[in-house]
């Protein structure tokens, strides 16, 4: 079965994320006063083969802990699998 | 003293390493290929500056897997001399010869002149230098900012493993004199071992008056002495 897989990659709380704070003093100097704060991350969408959709997400949980994902300063979730 | 310069795709100081051994030194280097297997007997083994695969993903963690460095962490392991400088650096730290991460400038990409203060003179980069030497030497990077968390880094510090700092003119880590937010204003590290060591400014483009600054001669001059020791 084919799978997508779509992750997400973030800066982890309380590590400095420049291009986050970048982002959320323009929202402000825009006018959106009311963003508290923003954090700029990564979003990769996987397309894999797998048994299960269970394993799919086993598999690219495997790739973030290896390589998508630098286990010092980032955390990642998977945001959805989809059968395609 | 023979050192084998990592060539991956993207790298682009690798003829400036070259340069610094060869033309400088009068010591022998070789070029390795990132998917070579060999290290064709190098005592000393660079990872030179550059954009490797792009700095896609992050810089270095694509080039953490290239072949050649499996080869470059067991020389690590045995004992011998790796040196990480900028990309090569954060290379070092994405394949775990390194602790730490290098992340994103707090400031964006920063090309300039700086300065950096030598901690310690027990390791195979600073073995020739003064303690406490301020040398200036350039940088060029957009992800230079050392971060480990607080207790790790109090570990680093009691183990003797920062080896440069970035000072202003009077030799003291200021924030002004702080390129791209590193924490404690930290340029180099070495491992626990002390034998593998990385640093974001750019010793091999500061190796003679011509180029701004011949500051960088005395950590080539290091490696030297320590591979003859």
């Amino acid at each position: 079965m084919t799978f997508r897989v779509a992750v997400h990659v973030l800066p982890r709380r309380g590590i400095l994320d420049p291009q986050g704070k970048a982002v959320c003093d323009a929202l402000h100097s825009l006018g959106f006063a009311q963003v508290a704060d923003v954090h700029v991350g990564r979003h990769l969408v996987i397309e894999t083969t797998a048994e299960s959709a269970a394993a799919a997400s086993a598999s690219v949980t495997a790739m973030c802990q290896k390589l998508l994902a630098n286990p010092v300063t980032e955390d990642f979730s998977i945001a959805s699998v989809e059968s395609t | 003293m023979k050192v084998g310069i990592v060539q991956f795709p993207g790298s682009n100081c690798d003829e400036d390493a070259w340069f610094a051994v060869v033309d400088q030194l009068h010591e022998q280097a070789v070029m390795l290929w990132h998917k070579d297997h060999d290290l064709q007997g190098a005592d000393v083994i660079v990872l030179p500056g550059g954009f490797s695969h792009g700095d896609y993903l992050r810089a270095g963690a694509i080039a953490r897997f290239s072949p050649i460095m499996q080869q470059v962490a067991a020389h690590a392991e045995r004992g011998g001399v790796v040196i990480g400088i900028c990309n090569g650096f954060q290379i070092a730290c994405e394949a775990q010869l390194l602790p730490g991460a290098l992340l994103r400038n707090n400031v964006g990409y920063r090309s300039l002149s700086v300065t950096i203060r030598v901690e310690r003179t027990d390791s195979p980069m600073t073995a020739a230098a003064p303690i406490g030497a301020c040398l200036t030497m350039p940088i060029a990077h957009g992800e230079g900012r050392f971060t480990m968390s607080e207790a790790e880094l109090d570990r680093l510090e009691g183990d003797g493993q920062v080896l440069f700092r970035y000072v202003n003119a009077d030799g003291q880590p200021t924030p002004d004199a702080n390129p791209n937010g590193s924490m404690r204003n930290i340029a180099g590290i070495c491992n626990a071992g002390r034998n593998v060591v990385g640093l974001m400014p750019h010793p091999e483009r500061a190796m003679e008056p011509l180029l701004g600054s011949s500051d960088g001669r005395v950590l080539f001059e290091s490696l030297l002495a320590a591979a003859n020791a």
